[in-house]
């Protein structure tokens, strides 16, 4: 069972009068990380809610591998603000194992291998409620990885990260991209841009007004807009 | 304060007849809570869970019955059970299982009520989590009415202190029968209507010594399981 490629085509997403995304045609496929960026309100979580399937297009369609069925198979998120459920942090981590339909006999091993892969192993029997951030941001992404995604979406995971924490959990997204997991992020961090991105998606006002390579979209992004939020990640009004 | 200090003496005398009372008052709302939380807790939990037409009727009618008056329920159970009632050839009236049942009746509202909006907070919080790892219906029940548990035993104990606090329902099924169907709150009231203040007395501050004993456990407990499973 597959999940890519991803196929939006002409979705728009309207809430009353507001229309949050429009006229949007994207296929996620195979390869590099794709970053979304835009600035705030550009429909950047929007988008990746749809793709996940959380949320369905108000018009359009979304195609997974081809199926309208929404039900995730091999994708997985990862929240700005991860929720956990009131157990341990093994705990959380086995229900998601389970969740994901791992057999029971293989799930206690597979648990401990991603808690060391994250780095939790030592608070493994700490209440998942209690980690700082940096350390619920690994949990969560542990937790993801135990769907043994192809697809892992990840939106702004690392905005309310300490440097350190987010270098950690950049270290984690590189790997599982070199492991051949198809990572789509929403970010608006530069930097992080640079390093991970194999593609952007610019978003502004609820369009795609670019998808190009990462270098390209640097090196000479075509609308005003990106030219503008690479220079100051800073958009007016126009 | 002589009756005060006859009270006193009645309660650490352990007179077997003020035992029994204590007991079967235990019992009855003990049994009472558990029949409650079998039926509430996931009727609670599934309105939490589901939409469908006259949702909010519903949940009105349950946040209603959380007040209903206990004699009321004494008279409907009592008129269900009685010889010429529908349930009545199973001969329940005037025994504790009667008293069980009236009890359950009153807070099982209570406790669905409580359920439901608990789960539903909850379910606001962790929806999207749980949508992304394709949670079936039954087991996203199943996995927030665990995840509130420590929650849900306060609602058990609100449950619980209504029922052991009430008069009107045990007195009207149950009859208050020495010996038999005699709870506190039923003997607390025939025995001041009597006149025999220490009897009364001496169960008042059973039920109020139970009461307070009961929520200072699970006071212990909600600290213990915060800083437990947070």
């Amino acid at each position: 069972m597959s999940d890519l490629p991803v196929t939006l085509t002409k979705v728009s997403y309207v809430v009353g009068e507001t229309s949050i995304l429009r006229d949007v045609d994207l296929v996620v496929r195979t390869g590099a990380p794709t970053f979304v960026v835009g600035p705030n309100g550009s429909g950047k979580s929007t988008l990746l809610r749809l793709v996940m399937g959380l949320i369905t297009p108000t018009a359009g369609a979304i195609e997974w591998a081809g199926a309208r069925d929404p039900a995730p198979r091999r994708r997985a998120m990862v929240f700005q603000h991860p929720v956990m459920l009131r157990r341990s942090v093994a705990g959380n981590l086995l229900y998601a194992l389970e969740q994901a339909g791992v057999e029971k006999s293989l799930r206690d091993r597979r648990c401990s291998e991603l808690l060391q892969k994250v780095g939790l192993s030592d608070l493994a029997d700490r209440p998942a409620r209690r980690l700082s951030g940096g350390e619920r941001q690994k949990l969560a992404f542990a937790r993801a990885l135990a769907r043994s995604p192809e697809l892992l979406i990840l939106d702004e995971p690392t905005a309310s990260l300490d440097p350190s924490a987010t270098l950690a959990l950049e270290r984690l997204i590189a790997q599982a991209a070199a492991e051949g997991i198809k990572i789509l992020m929403a970010s608006h961090d530069l930097g992080q841009m640079r390093r991970l991105a194999g593609d952007v998606v610019f978003l502004h006002r609820g369009r795609i007004l670019e998808s190009a390579s990462a270098k390209d979209f640097f090196e000479q992004p075509v609308s005003a807009q990106a030219s503008a939020f690479l220079r100051s990640d800073l958009i007016l009004e126009d | 304060m002589n009756e005060g200090s006859s009270a006193l003496v009645l309660v650490l005398s352990g007179d077997p007849a003020l035992y029994a009372i204590v007991r079967l008052s235990l019992v009855v709302s003990l049994s009472a809570v558990g029949l409650a939380a079998l039926v509430g807790l996931p009727l609670g939990g599934l309105i939490a869970l589901t939409r469908f037409p006259g949702r909010a009727g519903v949940i009105v009618l349950l946040n209603a019955f959380m007040g209903l008056p206990p004699v009321v329920v004494g008279l409907a159970v009592f008129l269900l059970l009685s010889r010429s009632g529908p349930l009545g050839s199973w001969g329940l009236l005037f025994t504790p299982t009667a008293m069980v049942i009236a009890q359950a009746v009153l807070i099982t509202p209570i406790i669905a009520a409580l359920t439901r909006q608990t789960v539903e907070d909850d379910w606001s919080e962790v929806r999207d989590e749980l949508n992304a790892m394709g949670v079936g219906p039954l087991q996203r029940l199943m996995t927030l009415l665990y995840d509130a548990r420590i929650a849900l035993v306060t609602v058990l104990l609100a449950g619980f202190g209504r029922a052991a606090a009430e008069v009107g329902a045990v007195m009207i099924v149950g009859g208050n029968i020495n010996g038999f169907t005699r709870v506190m709150t039923t003997a607390i009231a025939l025995e001041t209507s009597k006149g025999d203040l220490p009897l009364a007395m001496g169960l008042g501050l059973i039920l109020i010594a139970i009461v307070f004993a009961i929520n200072a456990s699970a006071w212990a407990l909600r600290l213990y399981a915060e800083r437990r499973i947070g």
